[in-house]
């Protein structure tokens, strides 16, 4: 379809990105001159608030401690999910659609919800500041958000590929490593992209499940945000720093992302 | 009915989800409605007492006024980003390299980390060096965070530059599978630009819609850590939404039960919601299809 | 560890057991005499009778929980227009 050269998404790109300069510009500024007034430059760029997070643990250990349970957290939910996804999409089986729409509500469920119990039980398996809690608690929404996004990846491997693989003396096991995860690798990719994306991003929980050791970044910005005297600069520094794997995924995975928001629905 | 068969293999491949689920999902839920019809000391020993904190929190003003509001919020996110998204979309350039860059940028605010966007708002709404007080002082507004209307309008901006990508990726991506004989069967019959919406653009886009929507609808219901960011649910309550209700009740106050009743009516909508949007996505015979 | 801090009482163990029954009797009744496919009730919705289960029960909770927020307690005017509404749900959805 030829389209005219229309001005609203660049109007719209640009009210999104005005926020985005804003934060960055800030990280290259000294607080007094964010404390002087409005200004689309910094007049002396600075590295000093990047170098500060990034030689002192109490910062970027929250970084680490992050990516260490987003990580944790798609080994679990791509495991768990393989498997389920197969089924949704191999078999009719007693309740497949309630099951279906089951893990459909969990994605859907708010985790504030879940907050006092998920504390209570973590903290009963004494799992309270583990990597593992929270990597767990996360599977509340990634888990049924895989099964979904692969669901639609493995339907769209015709089910002959399971019947030749048969015929032709493949085991279940063999055929399923050999043949089928290969074909459904780029659906896995985005999986584990947006799984860790999601878990990353994610706040309530995060912060609720850890105490002391292994706060991730968001509770280290509440924590420094909290303070009268609020260092802005270093605020908006952590920020941009919070949001550089947002980028990276959306470059890489740039003609996959309707798939990943969409949980696997739109192609 | 299905082969026993088929539903042992099913169930086999099932079970780890299913067992993490049970985890994280069903056991948590069953605690927290546990906790709606119980009453404890110290969380010690539970006394069964029925419908008491049901009652208690369907009559009470903050929770009706943070589900009211709630609502509200999610009405108007929605009567804002669904038309803007769609709009934009049907307004991008079909391929190329604008396109992309479009494509890039437009994403970078769904991956932002929810606390980074409510604290980048705030600051931008910070009196005397925040860019928007100084945009809304340039047009004479006193964009003042005391003023609840202005808290609202902030939210709302936020929301919107946070979410409204979603819609315009979603859309995008299900106009670019419209096949161009559509189009030119279109022109040929010299279809006006509404009727090639309301007709050809629209009916594709049904699907792409409902989950959209769907997504928008729970995940604005919802909405926590960017508001409370933002604005503490204030000034006074008129920015406490459900979920800061829920929190405060449930960890701050600690009132298990009422915090549990309130899991439990929140749980009764998220289910109907997504009930209504599943019936309408998974078409009945979930076949290859 | 353990959940033994969790009392057991009798109305958490009838909740459990409705579970168990309703779902078993709609297995019982599904293997006796299958209730086959969708159909299209008043509201123009197709459902099978699994369908019209949760609806009917989701249904019944927010009735309840209108009796409760409206009226209060007893909740035996909220339970009649719950079993009104199965009925209504089984017969005519």
């Amino acid at each position: 379809m030829k389209r005219k050269f229309s001005l609203a998404p660049a109007i719209f790109v640009t009210f999104l990105m005005i926020p985005v300069y804003w934060l960055l510009i800030m990280s290259f500024k000294t607080n007094g001159e964010i404390f002087g007034g409005i200004s689309f430059v910094p007049e002396s760029p600075t590295l000093e608030n990047y170098h500060l997070i990034l030689s002192d643990p109490d910062w970027y250990l929250g970084y680490v401690n992050a990516t260490i349970y987003a990580l944790l957290n798609v080994i679990i939910s791509v495991t768990v999910a393989v498997p389920a996804a197969y089924a949704f999409s191999r078999y009719r089986f007693v309740g497949d659609r309630m099951l279906l729409f089951g893990f459909l509500a969990f994605r859907m469920m708010a985790p504030a919800i879940l907050l006092v119990p998920f504390v209570e039980i973590f903290s009963r398996l004494n799992m309270i500041d583990t990597y593992a809690a929270v990597a767990l608690a996360h599977c509340l929404f990634n888990v049924p958000l895989a099964i979904w996004i692969l669901e639609g990846f493995i339907s769209s491997v015709p089910k002959e590929m399971d019947d030749i693989a048969r015929v032709d003396g493949y085991g279940f096991p063999r055929y399923f490593l050999r043949i089928l995860l290969p074909q459904i690798g780029p659906g896995i990719a985005v999986t584990a992209f947006f799984c860790f994306m999601f878990s990353w991003i994610e706040y309530l929980l995060s912060n609720a499940l850890t105490v002391i050791d292994i706060k991730p970044i968001g509770a280290i910005m509440t924590r420094a945000g909290g303070v009268l005297s609020a260092d802005i600069a270093l605020l908006a520094t952590a920020s941009v720093l919070g949001m550089i794997p947002g980028v990276i995924l959306i470059v890489f995975m740039k003609n996959h992302l309707a798939r990943g928001f969409s949980m696997g629905r739109v192609i | 009915m299905k082969p026993a068969r088929e539903n042992g293999r099913a169930f086999g491949f099932l079970t780890p989800a299913l067992l993490v689920m049970t985890l994280t999902g069903v056991t948590p839920m069953a605690i927290v409605a546990y906790y709606s019809v119980h009453d404890t000391f110290a969380g010690n020993s539970f006394i069964w007492i029925g419908a008491t904190w049901f009652r208690q929190v369907l009559t009470s003003p903050d929770f009706l006024g943070a589900l009211a509001r709630s609502f509200g919020f999610s009405a108007i996110v929605l009567l804002i980003q669904i038309p803007l998204g769609i709009f934009i979309a049907l307004r991008m350039p079909a391929k190329g390299f604008l396109a992309s860059l479009y494509i890039v940028l437009m994403a970078i605010p769904l991956l932002t980390p929810y606390i980074v966007v409510g604290y980048l708002w705030k600051v931008l709404s910070l009196p005397d060096i925040g860019l928007v007080t100084a945009a809304a002082g340039l047009t004479g507004l006193d964009w003042s965070m005391n003023n609840s209307i202005v808290v609202w309008a902030t939210l709302l901006m936020m929301d919107a530059w946070h979410w409204t990508s979603l819609i315009v990726l979603l859309c995008y991506a299900g106009l670019r599978a419209i096949p161009d004989d559509y189009y030119r069967a279109a022109r040929i019959d010299g279809a006006s630009g509404w009727a090639v919406f309301r007709f050809i653009q629209l009916p594709k886009l049904k699907l792409v819609l409902l989950i959209a929507i769907l997504l928008r609808f729970m995940d604005s219901l919802m909405i926590y850590t960017e508001a409370y960011v933002v604005s503490r649910g204030g000034p006074g309550v008129s920015t406490t939404f459900l979920s800061h209700e829920l929190v405060q009740t449930a960890t701050i106050q600690f009132d298990l039960g009422e915090g549990g009743a309130m899991s439990v009516i929140y749980f009764l909508i998220v289910l109907t919601v997504s009930w209504v949007f599943f019936s309408l996505i998974v078409p009945k015979e979930r076949g290859a299809a | 560890m353990g959940l033994s801090w969790m009392a057991w009482t009798w109305p958490t163990a009838a909740f459990f057991v409705f579970v168990v029954l309703a779902i078993s009797s709609m297995g019982l009744w599904e293997y006796r005499s299958p209730g086959g496919n969708p159909r299209r009730g008043v509201f123009g919705l197709d459902t099978t009778r699994g369908d019209r289960l949760f609806i009917s029960m989701l249904g019944s909770a927010f009735i309840f929980l209108a009796w409760l927020g409206l009226y209060g307690t007893p909740l035996w005017g909220g339970l009649a227009i719950a079993i009104v509404w199965f009925l209504f749900v089984f017969k005519k959805v």
